[in-house]
């Protein structure tokens, strides 16, 4: 199986949230880097399908050049190869990312092969704009299941379920696909010492796509009221237990 | 000039995109799979489509079929599993943008939304002419207006055999177990400092006592003390109860996103400095391994 697995590069935010003085932007002099729990799930389920069943599996972010961090981190988590569209670092919106993506998948394809599955995270952390994977598998006219958390594939199709009030919705697509992918639907190894260096070697290929005009277009943050509450302390240590009960007596919950 | 607005089928949250809709004026129509009665929230006319299983594309197709011939500026929808799939498939077919989980939406395609599942708020501009928006979970109230009643049309509905290719063909029930995360009362929550999945022992009997379920942090699943499914946060499950109780729990803003619903949030941590102070109610400031079991026993003693 070819398969091939979006992520994208997101502050690791702390405790609160830090905005530039342009209010364009969180903070991140501080921060570090990562991607979507959704996102290191789905790396995680295209490498075990792919240890499975055989193949390969490419991993793509459109991002600044410093999002090969990201590509690199998820080829040690088992990932074969990377594909980096580099940006300038200021925002796309979903159509323009779902469109890179789309040419990226073409191009692809044209060299290696046709893809059996595109994963993508539900939801990008930052952005959440739930959509850039049903916009992809519109463009390629491939069939999309989204919230998945189960996924097994057999005889050219991809068997997806989703959890629902109650129990679990079961979709049945015809590969190639797209699938997006909640956390839970694993849970992602580690990656050794030795994966992070033999990752350091694999092949990660780079192209810069032009941006587009947004459609969505951001105008700017605002960090939203009810951080920076002052907790009332109730005492220190095992002291505290007559206070705390006394305290759930009056919210009614004891 | 109309608005349409998708209501799914027993779906509270559909009732709060109603009432975001109402407010962008002109007529509302809604698109609906049974016909519950939505003249109260606003609807004008409900049109009814009859559909065997929930397919996505064949929602959306549903939806196009009604903005040919309502034309109208603005389509909405809950900003849940099924509603923020079904625009994006809409958004995909039409090639147009698509804004979800908006908690306003103003004049000439302005729009507020939440990032990093409720943590920031981003204004933002859809250049379209028809809107295509969800509503954030929780945000907007669901209003009714007094003495409406809707007209019911039952659509003709001709789905295409492409647009049923994603669509349930099984549904499997799972027996529930204990008090659901998302419905409890009280949730005692535990993180890193709880130590090890061992160490959830303590939270559960006070969780038993409260008839509270047992929640926890990132960190506590990602080292496989818990299940995914007692996870609390951005990537968890969103909760709502009247008293949160944190234990060992540092505050990071992605698990906020998941309790910040709640009326009260109990902090426990050894750290007076942990962010979670910022965002709770009430503070402890202690050994969780001493705190908790001291707040089990002096419940059983208050109650005996
Ligand atoms: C996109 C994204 C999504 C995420 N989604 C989620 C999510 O859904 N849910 C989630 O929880 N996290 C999520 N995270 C992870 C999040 O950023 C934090 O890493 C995580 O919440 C931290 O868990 P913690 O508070 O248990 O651990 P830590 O941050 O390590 O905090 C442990 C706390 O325990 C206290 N402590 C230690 N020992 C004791 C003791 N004996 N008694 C009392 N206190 C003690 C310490 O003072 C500290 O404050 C997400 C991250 C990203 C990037
Ligand atoms: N810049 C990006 N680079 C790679 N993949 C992305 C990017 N933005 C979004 N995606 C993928 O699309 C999914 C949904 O994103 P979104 O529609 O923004 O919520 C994410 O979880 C990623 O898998």
């Amino acid at each position: 199986m070819r398969i091939l697995v979006c992520v994208k590069r997101v502050p690791l935010t702390g405790g609160k949230m830090v905005l530039t003085a342009d209010e364009q932007a969180l903070e991140t002099r501080h921060l570090g880097f990562t991607i979507s729990p959704h996102e290191e799930c789905g790396v995680e389920e295209a490498v075990r399908l792919v240890e499975a069943h055989g193949g390969e599996v490419t991993v793509l972010t459109l991002g600044p050049p410093e999002a090969e961090e990201q590509v690199r981190d998820s080829l040690a988590n088992g990932g074969d190869r990377g594909v980096h569209l580099v940006t300038d670092g200021s925002e796309w919106d979903p159509q323009a990312t779902a469109a890179a993506i789309v040419e990226a998948v073409r191009t692809e394809e044209a060299d290696g092969g046709g893809f059996d599955l595109v994963v993508f995270g539900n939801e990008s952390a930052d952005s959440g704009n739930y959509q850039v994977g049903i916009r992809v598998a519109y463009a390629l006219g491939r069939p999309v299941a989204t919230g998945v958390k189960g996924l097994s594939v057999a005889d050219g199709r991809a068997r997806c379920e989703q959890e629902v009030p109650g129990g679990r919705d079961v979709y049945d697509l015809p590969l190639p696909a797209v699938v997006s992918v909640l956390e839970g639907i694993n849970l992602p190894r580690y990656p050794s010492v030795p994966a992070k260096l033999r990752a350091r070697s694999k092949p990660v290929a780079s192209s810069t796509p032009e941006r587009p005009a947004a459609r969505l277009e951001k105008l700017r943050l605002v960090v939203p009221p009810g951080q920076g509450k002052q907790a009332e302390i109730l005492g220190n240590g095992a002291g505290a237990a007559p206070r705390v009960v006394e305290l759930m007596r009056e919210i009614g919950v004891a | 000039m109309a608005v349409l607005a998708l209501v799914e089928p027993s779906e509270e949250l559909s009732f709060q995109a109603l009432a975001l809709a109402r407010d962008l004026g002109g007529p509302l129509h809604a698109l609906a799979f049974d016909d519950s009665e939505l003249g109260a929230y606003g609807v004008e006319t409900v049109h009814v489509a009859e559909l065997e299983a929930y397919a996505p594309a064949a929602w959306a197709a549903c939806l196009q079929g009604l903005i040919d011939k309502l034309q109208p500026t603005a389509v909405v929808a809950a900003g849940t599993n099924r509603g923020n799939e079904v625009l994006s498939h809409l958004a995909a077919r039409l090639d147009l943008p698509f804004a979800a989980n908006c908690i306003a939406v103003g004049d000439d395609g302005a729009v507020t939304r939440v990032r990093w599942g409720g943590s920031l708020l981003e204004e933002a501009r859809i250049h379209a002419d028809m809107k295509i928006v969800s509503v954030a979970p929780h945000m907007v109230e669901a209003t009714t207006v007094n003495g409406g009643s809707a007209v019911v049309e039952q659509m003709d509905v001709a789905v295409d055999e492409a647009d049923l290719v994603a669509r349930v063909v099984e549904h499997t029930e799972t027996p529930s177990a204990g008090v659901s995360l998302s419905e409890a009362k009280v949730v005692v929550s535990g993180g890193r400092g709880v130590g090890s999945a061992d160490g959830f022992g303590i939270l559960e009997e006070l969780a038993g006592l409260l008839n509270a379920a047992v929640g926890c942090s990132r960190v506590v699943t990602m080292a496989g003390w818990r299940p995914h499914t007692d996870q609390v946060g951005q990537t968890g499950t969103k909760v709502a109860p009247d008293l949160y109780i944190a234990c060992g729990i540092s505050g990071a803003t992605q698990h906020i996103a998941g309790c910040k619903g709640a009326k009260k949030i109990l902090a426990i941590n050894s750290d007076a400095e942990a962010a979670i102070f910022a965002h709770a109610d009430y503070a402890v400031v202690g050994d969780l391994a001493e705190v908790v079991p001291a707040i089990t026993a002096e419940l059983r003693k208050a109650r005996s």
